[in-house]
C-alpha cells in the first residue's frame, strides 16, 4: 500500500474516538444518499469489499460551495485522485462531494461528473443543507463573495466542522469573526496544476485547528500534487510564488516556443519541444540526491552541470543574464505578494 | 522487442537509456550490451544485468541496435571504426551532438536533452544513410521509455539543439530566480525552492496535459487587477520573452557554428 493511503488508514483508525473531525452520516443516513447515484452505492459495497477490516471511521464527505477556476480544478483533481487510487475507498466518493453552486449549466456538468447537486445557491439555504451534509466546508468561491457566504453559513456550521478557504487574502481572523469563536477554520493557499494532480499548496491553521485538522489538509492536497503547512503571515509570499506562478511559467513556455519558431522549428513541434523541457527540467529539481537534506538538487548546480565549455547552453544562458530575466521573476514574485497584501486590505 | 540493444560509449545517458529499456519492458537486461573504455563503467552495466563486452566491434556483432553515445568528438572515429561490422539487421542510433557521416549505414540521429536521466527527456531524430521509416518507427519506441522524441529535418537539428537541448539550463535558472523571489517576499529558502520547481512542474504538466494554449493558460489565471497579472506585467516590462527568444536562438547558431567546426 503506498505510504500515503497508509497514512490515511491510520487517521481513519485515530479520528473514530478523537476530537477534530467526527465519523459522517450513519449507516441509515447513507441509505438515504444512496439513491442519488447508483454509483454511490456501488463504491460503498466495493469498498467494504476491498478493505482489509472495516474503517472505523465511515465515509468523511466534503462539501465545496462555490466552484470557480480554482476549485472546479481541485474538484476534478480529487476526482481523479480517486480514479487514480490514490485514495482510500470509503473516505472520498463522487457522490459525496457536494455542490452549492448557483449557475445551472455548471451544476448540470458537474452531476454528470459524478457530484451530487445541492439545489439552491449559498444564499437560498444551499449553505443549511451543505453544512448538515458535510462536515468538511470547503470555500471555492471568489474573494468578494466570501463574506456573503460566511454570513449564510455561520448559523450553520458548528465545532464538528472543519471549514477549508481557499479564497485569496481573506485571513483567518475575517473568518473566525464571522463563523463563531469554536469553529476551526483553515486557510489554504493552492494553485491550478491541482487540476493534473500536480499542485503546489501551502495552508494556514486557525486558532481552533487542530493536528488532526492539519492532516487531513495535508492529506488531501497532498492527492493533487505537494502540500506543506506555513504561517499566516506566509501566505502572501505563497501567492506570489505557487499561486501565481504557473502564468510566468506559461509565459516562459510561449517564449521558448517563439524561439524555436525563430530557428526554424515548426510552431507544433517547437512548443511540445519547450513544454516537455520545462517539465523534464523542473523533474531533475526534485531527483534525489544523497548530498542535499530536502532530496532536491540545487538548480544551480544543475545548470553548471549541463552547461560545457564554450557551448550551446553557455551560450543561450548569456542571452538570459544579460537581459537581466533573474531579476525579472524576483521581481514578479514580490510584485505578485505585495498585490496579495494589497488585497487583503 | 525481439531486437538486442548494444550502447558503445557506456556513461550516464546510455545507463539511463538502459535501466529505462528495461523498467519499462522494451527489452530484457540480457539483450543489452555495452562498452567503454573506463572499466568502471562497464561494471556499472554488469551490475544492473546486462552484458559488457570488451570493444565496440564485439557490440556491434551482439546486438541489433547500435548507440553511438561517446563524446562528440569521438563519433565520427567510432563511426569509421564499426561501419565495416555493420550489416543489413543494424540500425545506428547516434545521440552525440557530433555529426555524423551516415553513408552506406542506416543512422538515426537524436537530440535527447538531460532529463532523460530522470525519463523526462524531449528529443527529436532524423534520418540518415540509409534509415528509413521503420528504423524512425524503432528509434521511437526505444524513446518512448524516457520520454517523448519527434521526428525533424536534419537542418533543424540545431534549432532542437537550442531549445531542448540547452532549454533545461534556462529552466534551471528560473526556477532559482522564482525560488529567490519567494525568499525575498519572505520565504524559508527550502520552502521557496519546493514550491518554485513544483509549481514550474505542474505548469508544464498544465499544457502538456490539457492541450490548451500557454497563452490562453495564462489568460485563465491572471484576473482582473489581481496578483497573477501584476507579476506578468512585471516580466514584460523586462523583455523576459525577448530573452528567451534570443537565447534559444543563440545556442541555435552556436549550434551551428559547432557543427562547421566538426565537419
Amino acid at each position: 500500500m503506498p505510504a500515503f493511503a497508509a497514512r490515511l488508514c491510520a487517521l481513519q483508525g485515530v479520528a473514530a474516538g478523537g476530537s477534530g473531525w467526527r465519523p459522517g452520516p450513519a449507516p441509515h443516513q447513507r441509505q438515504q444518499w444512496a439513491g442519488i447515484t447508483a454509483s454511490s452505492a456501488q463504491d460503498a459495497a466495493a469498498a467494504a469489499a476491498a478493505a482489509p477490516s472495516p474503517p472505523k471511521s465511515i465515509a468523511e464527505k466534503i462539501g465545496f460551495i462555490g466552484a470557480g477556476q480554482m476549485g472546479e480544478a481541485l474538484l476534478r483533481g480529487f476526482l481523479r485522485a480517486k480514479l487514480l487510487g490514490m485514495w482510500h475507498t470509503g473516505l472520498l466518493l463522487p457522490s459525496s462531494l457536494l455542490h452549492s453552486v448557483k449557475d445551472w449549466e455548471r451544476r448540470e456538468a458537474l452531476e454528470r461528473m459524478g457530484v451530487g447537486s445541492v439545489f439552491g445557491d449559498a444564499t437560498e439555504g444551499g449553505s443549511c443543507d451543505v453544512a448538515n451534509f458535510a462536515r468538511i466546508l470547503l470555500l471555492c468561491t471568489k474573494p468578494q463573495a466570501l463574506p456573503e457566504v460566511l454570513e449564510s453559513l455561520a448559523p450553520h456550521v458548528t465545532e464538528e466542522h472543519l471549514v477549508i478557504s481557499i479564497a485569496a487574502g481573506v485571513t483567518l481572523n475575517t473568518m473566525e469573526q464571522a463563523l463563531g469563536p469554536h469553529v476551526r477554520v483553515v486557510r489554504v493557499m493552492p494553485n491550478t496544476p491541482a487540476l493534473v494532480q500536480c499542485g503546489a499548496t501551502a495552508y494556514a491553521l486557525g486558532r481552533n485547528a487542530t493536528e488532526r485538522d492539519a492532516e487531513l489538509v495535508d492529506l488531501l492536497f497532498s492527492s493533487v500534487g505537494f502540500c506543506i503547512q506555513v504561517q499566516e503571515k506566509q501566505l502572501d509570499a505563497v501567492t506570489g510564488l505557487s499561486g501565481s506562478g504557473p502564468a510566468f511559467v506559461y509565459l516562459m513556455i510561449e517564449a521558448l516556443a517563439d524561439g524555436g519558431v525563430a530557428a526554424g522549428l515548426p510552431r507544433e513541434t517547437a512548443l511540445a519541444l519547450a513544454a516537455k523541457t520545462v517539465k523534464g527540467a523542473a523533474q531533475m529539481v526534485f531527483s534525489d540526491d544523497a548530498t542535499s537534506e530536502s532530496g532536491m538538487v540545487h538548480p544551480g548546480v544543475l545548470k553548471d552541470r549541463v552547461a560545457s565549455p564554450a557551448g550551446t547552453t553557455i551560450a543561450g544562458l548569456t542571452e538570459l543574464e544579460s537581459s537581466g530575466v533573474r531579476g525579472a521573476f524576483i521581481r514578479a514574485v514580490t510584485r505578485a505578494a505585495a498585490r496579495s497584501k494589497e488585497l487583503a486590505g | 522487442m525481439d531486437k538486442r540493444i548494444g550502447f558503445i560509449g557506456a556513461g550516464q545517458m546510455a545507463e539511463a537509456l538502459a535501466r529505462a529499456f528495461i523498467a519499462q519492458g522494451v527489452c530484457r537486461a540480457d539483450q543489452i550490451f555495452a562498452t567503454d573504455v573506463v572499466g568502471e563503467r562497464k561494471e556499472v552495466f554488469r551490475s544492473f544485468n546486462t552484458k559488457p563486452v570488451d570493444s565496440n566491434a564485439e557490440v556491434v556483432k551482439s546486438a541489433d541496435v547500435i548507440f553511438i553515445a561517446v563524446k562528440p568528438q569521438y563519433v565520427s572515429v567510432v563511426l569509421r571504426e564499426v561501419r565495416p561490422h555493420l550489416e543489413d539487421r543494424h540500425t545506428v542510433v547516434s545521440i552525440a551532438a557530433g555529426d555524423a557521416a551516415g553513408d552506406g549505414v542506416r543512422l538515426v540521429r537524436v537530440m535527447p536533452n538531460t532529463p532523460c536521466l530522470v525519463g523526462e527527456t524531449a528529443a527529436a531524430m532524423c534520418l540518415g544513410g540509409k534509415a528509413d521509416d521503420s528504423d524512425a518507427d524503432l528509434v521511437r519506441r526505444l524513446f518512448e521509455a524516457v520520454g517523448k522524441i519527434y521526428r525533424v529535418d536534419e537542418k533543424l537539428l540545431s534549432a532542437v539543439t537550442g531549445l531542448s537541448g540547452s532549454g533545461p539550463a534556462y529552466v534551471f535558472v528560473m526556477i532559482e530566480a522564482l525560488a529567490d523571489g519567494g525568499v525575498r517576499a519572505g520565504l524559508p529558502r527550502d520552502i521557496a525552492q519546493q514550491l518554485a520547481a513544483q509549481t514550474v512542474l505542474g505548469s508544464a504538466k498544465m499544457v502538456l496535459e490539457t492541450g490548451k494554449h500557454p497563452g490562453a493558460l495564462k489568460d485563465m489565471v491572471t484576473s482582473p487587477a489581481g496578483t497573477t497579472i501584476a507579476g506578468v506585467h512585471e516580466l514584460e516590462k523586462a523583455g523576459v520573452r525577448a530573452a528567451f527568444i534570443n537565447a534559444v536562438y543563440s545556442a541555435t547558431q552556436r549550434a551551428d557554428e559547432l557543427a562547421k567546426l566538426g565537419a
